[in-house]
């Protein structure tokens, strides 16, 4: 049960492990690439964004460009380990299999 | 006993599915968000079959203008051939850029995949510092006169632009671009011989390498 015990929970649906992994290669992504790269709609979008900013994982930044607001994302340090460590578990778990 | 196990064993066979389903989502996710992946093989062959047909006019040009290309050791060009071949090179870039974005917009609507995206604005600037300077390098060549040295700027100048932007799209596009820096060398010491070096690496090695990619990711 080790392996699985390390297995981050807060990653656990495939639009945090999208917005994650989007993350880790880009700097600043916005909401608009975000959400048309991983095909979901605005709401699903602002909720796991919201959650994933709760654990402290990303950094929202909200700005206008004119008269428009524009929502951004980056990766926290935080974000980065914990995310390369659910990652390693993830791999770990097929090694051993 | 035996259904308990035959539960455990399946729900583990489902969890593991599932991770190695999230693994391959994580990867293609890191690739479609960071990689330019619209980018077609046909487009380097119809670029490079431009760069051939344009490189067999030039040569048929010379003709005309009573050049016999591989018999005399140098040559003398007049300013209105010089004029005619800018515009004939002009007009092979138009053809290949037109072709490379026609396949470029066929390929993304056909897979679904964003096309003017940070990644594709990072290929393009990474593609522009080396083409641009490369560019501004030729028509200085082309105001000093100093004709021979166009073919070989325009080669190394490309390669270097095709490995600088292979971070950011299928990183074959660095094998191109090792192989147009190489013959571009070359040609350095064969000057005179331009349009042939310009045919083999803007005709051919485009059409090969657009053939091999095509191939490689149908």
């Amino acid at each position: 049960m080790g392996i699985i015990d390390k297995l981050n929970k807060d990653f656990e649906s495939r639009v945090r492990l999208g917005i994650m992994s989007v993350l880790m290669v880009n700097d600043w992504v916005d909401f608009t690439e975000m959400k048309t790269l991983l095909n979901i709609t605005d709401g699903n979008m602002a909720s796991h964004s919201s959650a994933l900013e709760k654990g402290a994982y990303i950094e929202i930044k909200k700005e206008f460009v004119g008269k428009k607001p524009k929502t951004s994302y980056r990766v926290t340090n935080l974000g980065r380990a914990s995310f390369v460590s659910h990652l390693n578990s993830l791999e770990k778990l097929f090694k051993t299999k | 006993m035996k259904i308990l196990i035959s539960f455990a064993l399946q729900s583990t066979l489902i969890m593991n599915q599932k991770h190695q389903e999230d693994l391959s989502h994580i990867r293609s996710m890191m690739e479609r968000s960071s990689r330019f992946i619209s980018l077609s093989g046909l487009s380097g062959v119809f670029a490079g079959l431009s760069a051939l047909i344009g490189g067999l006019y030039v040569y048929e040009l010379f003709k005309a203008n009573g050049i016999e290309y591989f018999d005399e050791n140098y040559k003398l060009y007049s300013e209105n051939l010089v004029l005619e071949l800018v515009l004939v090179a002009l007009i092979i870039l138009f053809f290949a850029l037109t072709f490379g974005i026609f396949f470029t917009i066929r390929k993304s609507r056909k897979y679904n995949l964003p096309i003017w995206n940070t990644a594709t604005k990072k290929m393009l600037f990474n593609l522009a510092i080396p083409l641009s300077v490369g560019g501004i390098f030729c028509l200085a060549l082309l105001y000093h006169h100093i004709y021979v040295l166009i073919a070989p700027a325009t080669l190394l100048f490309y390669g270097l632009a095709l490995v600088n932007a292979e971070k950011y799209t299928f990183s074959d596009i660095k094998y191109l671009g090792f192989c147009e820096l190489i013959l571009g060398c070359i040609s350095l010491f064969y000057l005179g011989y331009g349009l042939v070096f310009w045919i083999i690496g803007f005709g051919i090695l485009h059409i090969l390498y657009g053939l091999i990619v095509f191939k490689k990711y149908k």
